[in-house]
Parts: structure tokens; sequence; C-alpha cells
């Protein structure tokens, strides 16, 4: 899947987390600008880890803080 | 001191212009500001005056029933468990000064490892200085560079520190979710190590995990299995070995970890395993080796409340007993509690926020009764709890007074 289908899907996926419609941008912030708590993230990651069919795990996770850091993530894991 | 902390820190002028390394910590000072200017007594700087027994103390001058300690099966008062500690300070003073693997294996420190090793019937023990390190030292050292840990979300915060002093990749599961943790385990690259790290009884809420049910799937998946089993020690399971014991699958963990501060009645942890190469993790795990061991009246009273603990049935059936009194009790009063059935000796009172629970835990030290408050983050969810851990020697007419003085804090409050 290149980048911009895997782009598409996470910004489905990240729709019902997105509690106060924050435009979605390659610099969008989890943590500071969407304020995704642990738990959320914990839920987050899950669907799309479900999603592509990958791990990403909490070492990773520790490096990916913005949108486009996560897309390229997951670009990444699927190979 | 806690005048001290209680300041919310006026931004601090550092010369070079730094921030003050502390400014992390200014909502949580905040928070604790807050509350207390509610009036509401510290939660957090609880006093022991006297200690009359495992379940009455003297608490900021009032006498008090302890619900809120780890001591399941009361063994911190036993005869013979203090008689052990007060003959080995006798015979090998305070104090070993010295680590494990040099000056600081002494007799005792064998002798409890036995009793470990006889208690589970398994052929290894490693005792450790506390619970929080056996976790810490076994998990970073056996999950090491290109392995995987599995572990449930709301593991214990020792779990969550081994795994992020050691090396492995770290994969975190929703709460005893069997589905997520096998999808993480079949995603897991052909090859890797796998530890999967799983609790018998998970402390917040007092229930328990399905480990039938997941240790199977672990193994089908090929990895090792560690269970801590510290708040179930003592009491649960035919030979109070644990829930692992209890739901027949003992045989297939590969590391138990332990601890002496909850039912054992002092302080002090341990892993217990078959694993053939076991031994080595004595050289190479570093929370054992750079730390002194534990103090030989330490070890002798652990090993007197072990062997006690092995035909302890007759305590054990008190304890659940109780549990099942005050969990009927409290539900039957209208609090709204962690689990629907009691599962353990830990019955947990959901609050509605920290103010409200805060203000509770304050009308029931007013009754003379001491429970955890328990609040984020160490809670699942962001709860605010009440948790209620019984013990053996709590009494039937004490189980009764607790749910009188309960309920009389609950309309207080308007909690119920």
């Amino acid at each position: 899947m290149d980048r911009a289908a895997t782009s598409a899907r996470i910004a489905a996926l990240i729709e019902p987390f997105n509690k106060k419609g924050i435009a979605i941008a390659s610099e969008t912030r989890f943590t500071d600008d969407l304020e995704f708590d642990s738990l959320t993230v914990m839920d987050f990651v899950a669907a799309i880890e479900d999603e592509f069919d990958i791990i990403i795990s909490m070492n990773q996770q520790a490096e990916i803080e913005t949108y486009g850091q996560l897309v390229d993530a997951v670009v990444k894991l699927q190979g | 001191m806690s005048e001290a902390i209680n300041q919310p820190a006026p931004p601090l002028d550092t010369a070079a212009g730094a921030p003050d390394l502390f400014s992390r910590f200014d909502p949580l000072i905040q928070m604790r500001a807050d509350l207390l200017a509610s009036g509401v007594e510290d939660p957090f700087g609880l006093v022991m005056e006297r200690v009359c027994s495992p379940t009455v103390a003297i608490c900021n001058g009032r006498e008090t029933i302890l619900l809120g300690t780890y001591n399941y099966m009361g063994m911190t008062f036993d005869p013979d468990v203090i008689e052990a500690g007060r003959q080995a300070l006798t015979d090998f003073g305070s104090g070993t000064t010295g680590s494990r693997v040099l000056n600081g294996t002494y007799l005792g420190h064998k002798q409890v490892e036995q009793a470990l090793c006889d208690f589970y019937d398994m052929q290894h023990a490693m005792v450790f200085s506390t619970g929080y390190q056996a976790n810490l030292g076994i998990i970073s050292t056996i999950a090491g560079k290109g392995d995987y840990i599995v572990l449930d979300i709301d593991s214990h915060a020792s779990i969550w520190d081994g795994c992020k002093m050691g090396d492995a990749e770290v994969v975190p599961f929703r709460h005893n979710d069997i589905e997520a943790m096998e999808k993480r385990l079949k995603r897991i690259p052909e090859g890797a190590g796998k530890l999967v790290v799983l609790e018998g009884v998970y402390s917040m809420l007092g229930d328990i995990a399905p480990l039938r049910q997941m240790i199977a799937v672990a193994k089908a998946n090929g990895a090792m299995v560690l269970v801590d089993e510290a708040h179930s020690m003592g009491f649960i399971g035919p030979n109070g070995r644990g829930v692992a014991e209890d739901q027949g699958v003992l045989d297939q963990v590969d590391f138990v970890i332990g601890t002496f501060s909850k039912s054992v009645g002092t302080v002090g942890g341990f892993c217990v395993s078959n694993h053939p190469k076991f031994e080595i993790l004595r050289l190479v795990c570093r929370p054992y080796v750079f730390t002194a061991s534990l103090p030989p009246s330490v070890v002798a009273t652990a090993y007197t409340s072990i062997r006690k603990l092995m035909h302890a049935g007759n305590k054990r059936a008190h304890l659940w007993e109780n549990s099942r009194t005050l969990h009927k009790g409290l539900k039957d009063a209208g609090f709204q509690l962690g689990t629907q059935e009691p599962q353990s000796a830990i019955i947990s009172v959901i609050m509605p926020d920290l103010e409200r629970g805060a203000a509770m835990w304050e009308a029931l030290l007013h009754e003379g009764l001491y429970v955890n408050l328990a609040r984020p983050p160490a809670t699942p969810a962001n709860m605010t709890l009440l948790r209620c851990s019984l013990c053996a020697e709590h009494s039937a007419e004490q189980v009764g007074q607790i749910i009188g003085m309960f309920e009389r804090a609950g309309k207080a409050t308007g909690i119920i």
C-alpha cells in the first residue's frame, strides 16, 4: 500500500478518537493537539495494528509524536 | 514535609534561564493543593502511631480498623514469626551489609529460598530485597534486544519499569483480553523471543485473570510466561500458590513472581521457576546483584511465615468468608464495586471522582476505618477507588462494623 492510501486509512481510523474535530495535518501531535491520554493511545494503536496487521511496540510509539510520523512508521512496518 | 510539597511552585528564576526541573510536577502539586484546600485530611500523609494487631492501629490519634493493608493472612504479629525474627537478630545481627553474590548470603537466605521451593513445589527460588526489584530484575534481564514482551495494560508499575529498563520491544494489550493478546503474539516476527507477563490478581479492582485460557494461548504461540502472584499467595489455590494453581495451570508458568510484603507479612520479593538454567540469573540480574540483601531477621520471619502458610487452610477459608461478606454488604448498601462477585481479598469501591473519593476516605477515617485511596494514574480508566483489602484476622464482628461504617460515611458524603 502506498503512502497516500495508508494515510487515508489512518485518517479514517483517527475520526472516532478526534473528539474535538481537529483538522489533521502532517504536523498534528497526538498528545498536545488531539489530547490523547494513555488509554486513548492504547485503543487507537490497537485499531491501527488490527487494520494493518502490524505491531507498533511502545518503544516505537515513543518515537511517534505526529500524524506524519505515524504514517511513515506504518508504511515502513508494512514492509 | 507535607507543607513543603503543597506549595504550587512560583517559577524558579534560574540564572541561565534554564527551566526548573521540578516544573514538570506542577500539575500534581496543584492537584494536591486543590484537594487539601477543600479541608480534607491528607490521604497520603497518614501516620500509624501504634500498631495493635494486624487489623487495628492508632492512626492520627484514633483507634482505627485497618482495611487497607496487604496483610492478607495476618502474619505480622504471629508469635512464631516474631520469635524467629528476634532470634535471627540476636544470632546474625541487624543487617548483612552486602550483596547476595558477595557477603550477603546467610544461612537464612538459603533457608527461605528452600521454603519457597517447597511452598510452590518448584526447583529454583531467588529472593530479592523487594517485590518491586523481583519484577524489575527478572523482566529486564530475561527479555533482551529483539525479544518481545506482551503484557496486560493494567500491569503493576514494577512490571512496566522492568520493561522500561530492558531492551525488549514492549507490546501491551487490553486488560484480560485474550483475543487482543493472541493477535499481538501472532504478529511477532518469526524467530523473536516472546515473554507474556500476567498477574493473578490485579490489585486495583481486585479482579483475577483468566490464566488458564491466556497461558494456553501464550504457550501455543511459543511464549514463555511470567505470572505475578503477589496478591494471591497464601490464600488463592488449594495450597495458596495463587491463581495459576487455582486454575490448574501452575505447571505451565515459567516464572512466578511474588512478595514477602503481603501475605508473608514482612518485606522482600522472589521468583520461583523450574527453568533448568535459572540459577545463572544470580550473576546477571542487576537488581539482584547491585543491592544489599535482606536483613537476617527479615528472612527468618519470612521463612517461618511461609512454612506456616503451607498449613493455613482454616485461615484461608475465613478470609474468603470475610471477602464474601464485605462484598455483599457493600453491594447491598448501594456502592459500586470493582467486580460483580468477590474474586480475591481486595474489594474495590468505585468513587465518582477524586474530590468525593477523598471526602469519603476522610469520613471513613473519622469513623475509625482505614482504606486505601487509589487515584489516577495508578488506577485503570482514571478511576478513583477506595480499595479495601481484607485480612484473615478480621473477625466476623469487625466486618459487620466495617459495613456499618461504610453505610454511615457513604450517606454523609452523598455517595449512596
